[in-house]
């Protein structure tokens, strides 16, 4: 075991901390490979460099760029991992991942279940994601809720650049597929990210800010509008507590549980549209079990039913922000 | 590359094996003693009976819900196999893959989908990993000739030709997808020409003739053992009893039909070897009655065995079971 120090940190963007974990996986076990559009070096090392000197170090073998074809990807992907690798498949935007989910969907998250445990899938799908960058609407969604309902999948959506780096660890050595989520508007923020080997369990949610009138459940980027959000309500007395859910398969439900059991109120953010989003899922897990100690209905606050759009007005109207956070809290509240 | 005597008795026997064994799943099926899907592989058995003189165990192999020859082919367990198929736990998938899931990896069966078309990007990963791992093991996949129509047959292709992976692209083309004959939905004569497209050997042979099925495939494996890359083998062969078990045949021209079962492949092999002085009639009258006794044998112990419980239901989606 370590000793009780601190580890040392540095200041990286999550760019830069998905970038190691990768890095620092493949120098541990050459089993693990990446595949996926211009990934290699000499194609630039990523559309958002995320891959960027790997092929350098670890070789255009292992860091492996491939033709524009998704399905091809994950095909290939599943395959290397059921015959040993531990593959990794960038999906260059989430979006894309429409075109490649059979694969996805099909088969690597039933080649378990269907071969009862003789075959695993272990890979992880990264895929860039998320509104702000005024992408338009192919290529900025969040689809986390699709694959959250495709049992045999694990999906893990980081909000720091630590967790990116921790979680994405977890899921490159995961015995399951996992499609790792980052969203493009957080890769460049930096934060301190521990040096060397760091592992962040999934299905282990944080509390990020401690509160006793409302339980704030967030994942991703949103955490720190959540967080933002309840600096404000503390100056009208209004304490959030703020849970940062990290994986929603698995999920921590219960952290969910005993922070709610103790606020009595509960609001789901995140980015995804509200409409079957898992704000949904979460809202009715929490009904289920707490219906009788809950002072209101648990509320959720998602983006605007609607395709993402260009223009940045609507863009800005399509996503949740911090105003939205607080009025959707101080509802939650006063109810 | 001719196949010697072993290679051929080899090939009757595993064609005999899938004949006799489609033969008791429609019996028992029509008699009503066994209830599953089921796609007859009747009338393809050459293909994955030269594959199963050529490949090695360690060799891997994916296939479709129409793969019953080639998971006999590449040597899945029978009793397993039929167990599987009847949704026992002591199947090769514990009941939870069914007749269109077969899985064993002891025999390098790793993969059968039911999503048409899919199996080949799934086939490159394989591939790719005896490349990585700096093996000569070999893939193949097998798909129909439908399946040629689908873009993940396009993305595969241009994929195994440009990392030159060592894969059989293994297309059965039974000219049939489900109810749509070849040329109302493929625009092409020949499937093998699509291979032109990728720059790779692209070859079409009787699929239902041994020596020629034998001397392709062989040099299709050989070719992907030396890692000189993929290739798209195209075997004509035809299916007897249609599409899924029930199928009316109506769109089957009943002429185009008897006349195929009238070459049936496999009586007309055995007239062949004897003909030509590979074996006598003992030597192959004593294949069949192995055969049927093996699958005496696994019937038997598919019927007696037991259901898996419904405590089974949560295990194996993931590693661990989640809350
Ligand atoms: C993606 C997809 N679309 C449709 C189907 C339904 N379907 C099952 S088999 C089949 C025909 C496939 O024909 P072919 O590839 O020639 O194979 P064969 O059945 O003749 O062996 C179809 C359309 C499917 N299983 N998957
Ligand atoms: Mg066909």
């Amino acid at each position: 075991m370590s000793t009780a120090t601190e580890p040392q940190t540095v200041m990286l963007p999550m760019v830069a901390a998905i970038n190691r974990a990768i890095d620092e996986a493949m120098t541990k076990d050459p089993r693990v490979i990446v595949l996926g559009e211009d990934v290699a070096d000499s194609e630039g090392g990523g559309v958002y460099k995320a891959t960027m000197g790997l092929s350098t170090t670890h070789g255009t073998d292992r860091v492996r760029s491939t033709p524009i074809s998704e399905q091809a990807i994950v095909g290939a992907a599943i395959g290397a991992a059921i015959a040993g690798f531990r593959p990794i498949a960038e999906i260059m935007m989430f979006d894309f991942i429409a075109v490649a989910m059979d694969q996805v969907c099909n088969h690597a998250a039933k080649l378990r279940y269907m071969s009862g445990s003789q075959t695993a899938v272990p890979i992880t799908i990264r895929c860039s994601a998320g509104a702000g960058m005024q992408f338009g609407a192919q290529h900025s969604d969040m689809l986390e809720a699709w694959l959250c309902h495709v049992p045999g999948l694990k999906v893990v959506i980081p909000s720091n650049p630590a967790d990116a780096k921790g979680l994405l660890t977890s899921c490159i050595f995961d015995e399951d597929p996992c499609v790792f989520v980052e969203q493009t508007m957080s890769y460049f923020l930096p934060g301190p990210v521990p040096v060397g080997e760091h592992v962040v369990p999934l299905g282990q949610a944080a509390v990020r800010r401690e509160g006793t009138d409302l339980t704030i459940v967030s994942y991703g980027r949103q955490v720190n509008d959540c967080l933002r959000a309840s600096d404000a309500l503390a100056q009208d007395g209004i304490e959030a507590e703020v849970l940062d859910l990290r994986s929603l398969v698995p999920l921590d439900l219960d952290r969910v549980l005993t922070s709610v059991a103790k606020t009595r109120r509960a609001l789901v953010v995140h980015e995804a549209v509200t409409r079957c989003g898992f704000g949904a899922e979460l809202s009715a897990q929490i009904t289920e079990h707490l219906f009788d100690s809950l002072a209101g209905p648990v509320a959720r606050l998602g983006a605007k039913n609607v395709p993402v759009p260009y223009s940045m007005p609507l863009e800005r109207a399509y996503l949740p922000g911090r105003a939205e956070i607080v009025d959707a809290a101080r509802r939650v509240v006063e109810h | 590359m001719t196949p010697d005597r072993v290679a051929l008795l080899g090939m009757f026997e595993t064609a005999t094996k899938i004949k006799q064994c489609d033969e008791r799943f429609r019996l028992l099926l029509a008699s009503g003693q066994i209830v599953c899907t089921y796609y007859s592989p009747r009338g393809q058995e050459i293909i994955p009976s030269a594959f199963s003189v050529l490949l090695r165990p360690d060799d891997y192999m994916v296939t479709t819900y129409r793969g019953l020859h080639d998971h006999i082919g590449k040597g899945v367990d029978l009793r397993g196999l039929w167990a599987e198929f009847l949704g026992k736990r002591s199947g090769t998938c514990k009941g939870k893959g069914g007749p269109m899931h077969v899985t064993d990896p002891t025999s390098g069966l790793m993969v059968t989908t039911g999503i048409v078309g899919s199996g080949l990007p799934i086939a490159n990963g394989f591939g790719l990993a005896a490349k990585l791992a700096g093996t000569d093991q070999v893939t193949v996949v097998n798909f129909g000739d439908g399946a040629s129509n689908i873009g993940a047959f396009h993305e595969a292709l241009n994929l195994a030709a440009v990392w030159k992976l060592p894969v059989i692209f293994m297309c059965q083309n039974n000219r049939y997808a489900e109810h749509t004959k070849l040329a109302d939905g493929t625009s092409v004569e020949r499937i093998a020409m699509r291979a032109a497209a990728y720059g790779i050997p692209g070859v079409t042979v009787d699929g239902n003739d041994p020596i020629a099925m034998y001397e392709a495939a062989a040099t299709a494996v050989r070719r992907a053992r030396s890692g000189e890359g993929p290739t798209l083998l195209e075997g004509i062969t035809y299916r007897f009893f249609g599409h899924i078990m029930g199928d009316d045949m109506k769109y089957q021209p009943a002429e185009e039909r008897q006349a195929a079962m009238d070459a049936d492949p496999v009586p007309a092999f055995r007239v062949w070897l004897l003909a030509e002085g590979v074996a006598e009639e003992v030597d192959l009258a004593e294949i069949e009655q192995r055969c049927d006794a093996a699958i005496d044998d696994a019937v038997a112990y598919a019927l007696a065995a037991e259901l898996p419980s419904p405590d089974e239901l949560e295990d194996d989606v993931y590693a661990e079971n989640l809350a």
